[in-house]
């Protein structure tokens, strides 16, 4: 893995990334806790896949959650959408706090309105690229002009220039890479307060990697990030916090600079520098 | 080579030989039968085949219109009532199902699947046929159904579970509700999946006898309604070929062909619209 000193950084992101003040959003950036978990257990079953997390996720800011294998950082992520909800024979104690109200009181559709997800694997649907991207807008009841909310979209994530000429062609014409990245203009495109990706690169090759990890940045302002990732570079390069998992518990959770540089943890040492993992 | 040695690679030989001449009798008995079929059949398919009402017994030519229209309307009531409901059940079956109701209801579809189907033409005599006091339409189509539903719950179940769980969840992650993200995203994802089983049902239950004996009935006069015994194309068959006359014979082989022809026909189809694959990249 990585080698002990410092994590590679590429410097052109980092210049964008570097002063928050240039954010112009509206809210006091970084300021609020968007989402919280407290005391956060998760079970499959009799097996206790969390333990007791706790962790602040703060608005318009990317949070990196990494950890090895069946660590429980997917699963973590998978409950604050409630998408967790889908399999069955699995169970939550604690809270998850969106905006300081507890999730499990919200309507499930709104939450996940609000609670944008993208995944592992990209799955566009069976549709073409402008039905794919419409149609979290169409299951929400948008009466406005589709097409201007879809290019708009599509422009979000950066896919525009690239299929802009084919929107009526299926969606699985497309790249890996314009597919994770259709996903994610899909998720835009209702406008979600939080979006969580879950190992978004994970299939990926560096360039298309980059383009995402670029988009990411533009969004910021826009929206609050939670990444799970496997990879360690990425983390560094694209997240304000880290926090680490391991065996369902969250070791440590900092900056990304304090994690990366000067983790107090042994684990989390451990980890970073490859010892383990 | 040691003496060993030879006898492992002639019994190897032997093993494979004989399986290969199983297979071959295993074939040609398939083709046998449809040779057979056609050499005796293909004479008596005519313009008036399709056309005529049957003749008297002991008289020469005629057709069997009438058992074609009635097979149709008798496969008609079957479809209408028996394929949403399989479709439905099959749904219900993949996305909703609890882990012991579900186990019970797919428990008894396989059951219902193996029923006999005399069995189910006595049931359809005692519940429809027995109360009206009349042979109908309606009582063959009701049977049908009965056979029709459990295929088509089975093979809609199997065709929704084929599609992955992701697009599921990428709908769900939008904001749709459980129904919504079924019914714009599993179904047209596995559509032409739960096409090809309902085609292949079908075509299974048209070429049923047993229970359109005693349900459907016969007749040798085009059907009025739904509700009067109806001629069909398999019940036909057993009683023109049992029947004493050589013409009659001819006809139960032409009528053996037509239905071969339209069962032949919906596979193909099916093969067709299947091996476009389910909607969903792998």
């Amino acid at each position: 893995m990585s080698p002990k000193d410092k994590p590679i950084v590429r410097p052109m992101i980092m210049s964008t990334a570097n002063p928050p003040s240039a954010s112009p959003a509206a809210k006091p950036v970084g300021q609020q806790g968007k989402l919280k978990a407290v005391n956060l257990n998760f079970y499959y079953g009799a097996y206790q896949a969390l333990h007791d997390i706790t962790l602040e996720v703060p608005a318009n800011r990317i949070t990196a959650l990494i950890g090895p294998s069946g660590c429980g950082k997917s699963t973590f992520l998978r409950t604050l959408n409630r998408i967790s909800e889908t399999i069955r024979n699995t169970r939550v104690e604690g809270q998850v706090l969106l905006d300081d109200e507890d999730v499990m009181q919200v309507d499930v559709t709104a939450l996940r309105r609000r609670v944008g997800m993208v995944f592992q694997k990209s799955n566009p649907f069976p549709k073409s690229i402008f039905d794919n991207v419409a149609y979290g807008l169409r299951v929400n009841g948008f009466t406005g002009a589709l097409k201007d909310a879809v290019e708009h979209s599509l422009k979000r994530a950066a896919l525009w220039d690239e299929v802009k000429d084919k929107l009526h062609k299926s969606a699985y014409a497309l790249s890996g890479g314009q597919q994770q990245r259709l996903c994610i203009a899909r998720a835009l495109a209702v406008d979600p307060e939080v979006l969580l990706l879950d190992e978004p690169c994970s299939a990926l090759d560096p360039i298309a990697t980059a383009k995402i990890e670029d988009l990411l940045f533009t969004l910021k302002d826009q929206c609050t990030i939670v990444i799970v990732t496997h990879n360690m570079q990425q983390a560094a390069r694209v997240a304000d916090g880290t926090g680490f998992f391991l065996l369902g518990k969250l070791i440590e959770y900092n900056t990304t600079e304090v994690i990366f540089k000067n983790p107090t943890k042994q684990e989390t040492e451990d980890y970073i520098t490859g010892r383990f993992g | 080579m040691t003496l060993r040695n030879r006898w492992r690679k002639t019994l190897s030989y032997c093993m494979l030989s004989l399986t290969g001449v199983c297979a071959v009798v295993a074939v040609s008995m398939l083709f046998l039968l449809l040779g057979y079929l056609v050499y005796n059949g293909w004479r008596s398919v005519d313009w008036d085949f399709f056309t005529k009402l049957p003749k008297s017994p002991g008289e020469t030519g005629g057709g069997m219109a009438n058992a074609i229209v009635g097979s149709v309307q008798i496969i008609l009531l079957a479809t209408i009532a028996g394929l949403p409901v399989g479709f439905m059940a099959g749904i219900y079956l993949s996305e909703f199902g609890g882990r012991t109701f579900a186990f019970l209801v797919r428990y008894m579809a396989d059951l219902l699947n193996g029923v006999p189907s005399i069995v189910i033409g006595i049931f359809a005599y005692a519940v429809v046929v027995v109360p009206m006091h009349i042979n109908s339409a309606l009582a063959g189509g009701f049977a049908l159904a009965l056979m029709l539903i459990p295929i088509t719950a089975r093979s809609t179940e199997q065709f929704m579970n084929s599609v992955p769980q992701t697009l599921r969840e990428g709908a769900l992650a939008l904001g749709a509700s459980k129904w919504k993200a079924i019914a714009t995203v599993v179904v047209p994802a596995a559509y032409r999946g739960i096409a090809t089983g309902m085609i292949l049902g079908v075509a299974r239950i048209a070429g049923e006898t047993a229970p359109l004996l005693f349900t459907s009935g016969s007749s040798d006069y085009m059907s009025t309604g739904f509700t009067q015994p109806t001629a069909s194309l398999p019940v036909m068959i057993y009683y023109r070929a049992t029947a004493p006359w050589e013409d009659w014979h001819r006809q139960a082989w032409a009528a053996g062909m037509v239905l071969l022809f339209l069962v032949l026909l919906a596979n193909v189809a099916a093969r067709l619209i299947l091996s476009r694959g389910i909607a969903v990249q792998k």
